[in-house]
Order: C-alpha cells, then structure tokens, then sequence
C-alpha cells in the first residue's frame, strides 16, 4: 500500500508542480496570446463538449488509428519480407534510406493531389509517416534473430509459417515495438499536421479554428487535449507492450542479476 | 544406421578458403553411443551440422539409416552448446518442449503426455510453467534435453553440450544423458572436447584430428555398462583410456601421424 502512494506520489510530483509553476507564472497575465492558466482551465469545459469530443476528437482519432494501424501492418509485413532476404534487401535499401530522409510533412501536399482532401488523404499521411520506424525497426529485428535459434527451428521441423510466428516475429518483437512506439507519437504528430490542410474536422482543425478567430484560450485547451490524446494513447501501449513483452524484460532483467 | 562416407567441408568467404573437415568417415550402429573427440579449433561442430543436416558438405555423404541426409531428417534430434540461445525464452518451458511435437501434428493429449514424460525424465516436471531464464544454465540445459527426447528421435545429436555448465552440473548431466541413453535405447552422438567426458559416457571414443579434420582413431571403451562418477573415474582402466586418448590429442595437436590406422581395439591392457 505505501509502495503504491509512493509510485502515484512520484508519476504525479512533477505533472503538479508544472501545472502550478504555470498557473502561477500565467496569474496575472494580461497579454492576449499567454492568458492565465485560470482562464484557460475555465474555457475548457465549455469548449471540449460532448458535441464536440463526437464531431472533432472522435475523427481525428479514428484517422490516426487507421493510419497507424495501416503503417504498423505493412511496416512488419515489409520488414519481415526485407529482413529474411538479403537480396531484397540490397535492392530495397537505397531507396528505403530515400525514402525515409524525406520528411512526411512535405508529402501531405502531394498525396493531396492523388488522395483529395477527404479522410483518405489524412489516413494516407499518417500511414506514410509511421511506416519507416516499424519497418527500418522489423528490418532490423528480424535480421538479428539468433542464428542458433534459427538452427533449432530448422533441426525440430519449426518451418514455414510456424516458424515465422513462432520464432522470427516473436525474436523480433522488441525492436518491433521500439518502431511502433516511435511509430505512434509521429503518428499524432502527422494527424494534427493532416488536419491542418483542407480539414472540416478533427483536433488539428480546431486549433487553427480557434487561433485564427483569436479564441487564444480555447486555442490552448486544444493543444492541452493533444497532450492528455498522447499521454492516453502512450499509457495504453505500455500496457499492450508490458503484456507482450513480458518475457523480454525478465530475460534482461535476469541477464542483470546473473551476467 | 549413421554411417558418414568421405565428407568434406569446405568454407568459402571474403578471399579465405577453410577446409574444416577432409574426406572423414565414421559409422554408428543403431543404439551406440559415440563419443567424437578432437583438439579445441578442430571441426567438431561443423562436423556434426553437417551429420544434422543443418550444413550442406562440400563433398561426400551421410546417410541415416540408408537414406541421404540432405536437410535436418525427422528422427533426429539436436542439443546444442548454447542452451540459452537454443530455447525460445518467450516461450515457457511446457511450451518449449512442446513447440516440435505441435509441427509433427501430434494429437493434444500424446503431445501432454510426452512433454510430461520428458520433463519427468530430466527431473524438471515441476518447471514446466517456468521460463527457461528463470532457471540456472544446468536446468536450461536440462530442458533442451527435455525437448530432444519428447521429439522421440532415434538418433540425438549432442554439441558439447555441457560446456558452459560447472563442473559439478556437469557430472550429473552426464550421468543423467548416459542413465537416458540405457533406458531408452537412443543412437547418440555426442561431441565434446572434454577427453574424460567422452571416455566416461562413451562406448565408443573417435578421436578426430586437427583441422582439416579426420578420424584419428576408434577407441572402445571397455568399461561396464553402469557407470558412475565415484568409481568408474578411478578405475585404473578408465586412467588407461583417457590417457591413451590423452596421447592422441596431443600428437594431434602436434600434427603426428596417427600410429595405427582404424583400429577399433582397445589399447592393450
């Protein structure tokens, strides 16, 4: 139980005293585009309405699921395929280090033209950005699946299939998910930036909304949102992560104990 | 049952030519157990890959019971050196052993029945839900063996299996491998660079020589059937053979003709 209060204490110390160092540097603040943290706190209630949750959050965080869930499939199915062949890779490398050098913003006017301005542009441009960390990562996961391993497989009749589930996608999972995590906060990143361009809707939308019509509070409760959406979304994938990577972290931590 | 005709193997890469093994032939009958010996940097290993199927030789043959071994065959089982880089640490110790015999497509009730066996037999039926990193390098060792033997392989191959284990682990693998080998009836081979080690497990001791490898000689061992680590190792017989086996060695190491040419006589008493 004091072990519990002690953990809450510590994940909450620091999230407090910055919220209080800016209420009370914000305090008295009289300029229109720093408003007091008061005012802010009292605006969003009123602006972050059932309605709204309904009409802006839900599809900006439907896109981003889609887009994510989109890049994280074809980045380990690709990255699967790049990393168990080394002639594949020698052809796919050069452009993959292209490929990935150019940064994803950029794209958004592009895909426009081929995408239109709807949601299969956003969900495009989320994709295309998330897909280099989970694929570059699984590239590398699957390569450096342990060469004994790979024999025990081959030696116990572990093939085909059985043996990419059982072996090469589990040996690689922890460099899968250090790509997905990366993967993710790019992803929330690319869905503000999407709704940005030609959007009707979506928490990126808003926030221009709010910043050109100078509603600079409500502007700021929109960026609050952003970060409560990805504190949120990171707390649910350490969770999936904790279930799935169990192993992997007993495996280190007893290589600690006993090295 | 194994017989290994002529093989070579030959290791091609960035500019450097190794021949690792030249032109060996060995035989093993059904049942035996072998003990392949050589000097450290020898082609052990990659003389028993090739047995397993895992490495393609350059040139020659080995056939598992009449048939040609061109991939790892299904009646052979591997254990290897590296036992925690041979288990699947994602997967518990149940699940491990039980991983190959889901591939073979064995019926859930026969596949619980022989995992329960074979972990019985190596002393771990309580581990079963424990992951192999939750246990000490013998009992992963253990484990891997669990596996072998739940895969009902008629012929194990064994790669220095015990290593990377203290020595008093050791001893009791190798009572426990020789004790499975009695009471199951398995064809093993069994490399080892330990000469005592291969003299106490083996009924056969092959003495290979430096690399490029050949077989040196073919040592009987002897010695009774029930072996244990208290008396069979002082016995003045085993101290004949590990020295004999020892001299072997060493004018390996040295690169000294071999004396007698195949010979499958004990040296005498």
């Amino acid at each position: 139980m004091r072990r519990l209060l002690l953990r809450v204490f510590l994940v909450l110390a620091l999230p407090v005293l910055l919220l209080l160092a800016w209420w009370v540097a914000s305090d008295g603040s009289t300029q229109v585009y720093w408003p007091p943290l008061r005012t802010i706190l009292r605006t969003f209630p009123d602006v972050w309405t059932g309605e709204r949750l309904r009409a802006d959050v839900l599809p900006s965080v439907l896109r981003l699921l889609a887009g994510y869930g989109t890049a994280a499939v074809a980045g380990v199915a690709l990255g699967t395929l790049i990393g168990s062949h080394r002639r594949v890779r020698a052809v796919c490398e050069p452009v993959l280090e292209f490929l990935r050098a150019v940064p994803p913003p950029v794209l958004v006017p592009v895909i426009m033209l081929f995408a239109g301005i709807g949601d299969t542009m956003k969900i495009v441009v989320i994709a295309s950005g998330c897909v280099w960390p989970v694929l570059l990562n699984t590239v590398e996961g699957v390569r450096a699946v342990d060469p004994v391993m790979l024999d025990t497989a081959r030696c116990y009749g572990i093939t085909g299939p059985a043996r990419l589930r059982h072996l090469v996608l589990r040996g690689a999972s922890p460099q899968i998910f250090a790509g997905l995590r990366q993967a993710l906060s790019l992803g929330i990143i690319l869905m503000v930036i999407s709704e940005m361009f030609a959007a009707s809707d979506g928490i990126g939308f808003t926030i221009v909304q709010f910043q050109r019509g100078f509603a600079i509070p409500g502007m700021w409760t929109g960026i609050l949102v952003l970060g409560l959406l990805g504190f949120l979304l990171s707390v649910v994938f350490r969770l999936v992560e904790r279930r799935v990577l169990d192993w992997y972290h007993g495996l280190r931590a007893s290589a600690r104990r006993s090295p | 049952m194994l017989d290994v005709r002529g093989l070579r193997k030959v290791y091609e890469g960035s500019g450097r030519r190794v021949e690792a093994v030249r032109d060996l032939s060995l035989t093993v009958e059904a049942g035996e157990l072998v003990c392949l010996v050589g000097p450290s940097g020898c082609g052990k290993t990659t003389l028993l890959k090739c047995v397993g199927g895992l490495l393609t030789a350059t040139a020659g043959e080995v056939l598992l019971e009449g048939r040609r071994v061109t991939g790892p065959p299904p009646g052979m089982a591997f254990v290897f050196q590296e036992y925690g880089r041979s288990l699947f640490p994602w997967l518990r110790v149940g699940a491990n052993v039980e991983l190959p015999l889901k591939q073979k497509g064995l019926a859930g009730a026969r596949r619980r029945e022989l995992v329960a066996d074979a972990l019985e037999s190596v002393g771990l039926a309580d581990a079963a839900g424990a992951y192999p990193w939750q246990l000490s390098g013998g009992m992963q060792q253990r484990v891997a063996i669990a596996r072998a033997l739940a895969y009902e392989p008629r012929v194990l191959l064994m790669d220095e299996p015990f290593a990377a284990v203290d020595a008093q682990t050791r001893a009791d693998l190798e009572d426990l491998v020789r004790g499975l080998w009695r009471e199951r009836g398995m064809t093993i081979l069994f490399v080892t660079h330990d000469i005592d080690e291969a003299v106490y497990l083996g009924e056969r001791v092959v003495v290979l020589s430096a690399s490029p490898t050949v077989v040196r000689e073919q040592l009987k061992v002897d010695l009774p059937a029930s072996r244990d680590q208290l008396h069979t190792r002082v016995a003045p017989r085993f101290a004949e053979l590990r020295t004999h086996v020892y001299e072997q060695i060493q004018a390996a190491k040295r690169g000294a003709p071999a004396r007698v040419t195949a010979s499958d006589r004990p040296p005498p008493h």
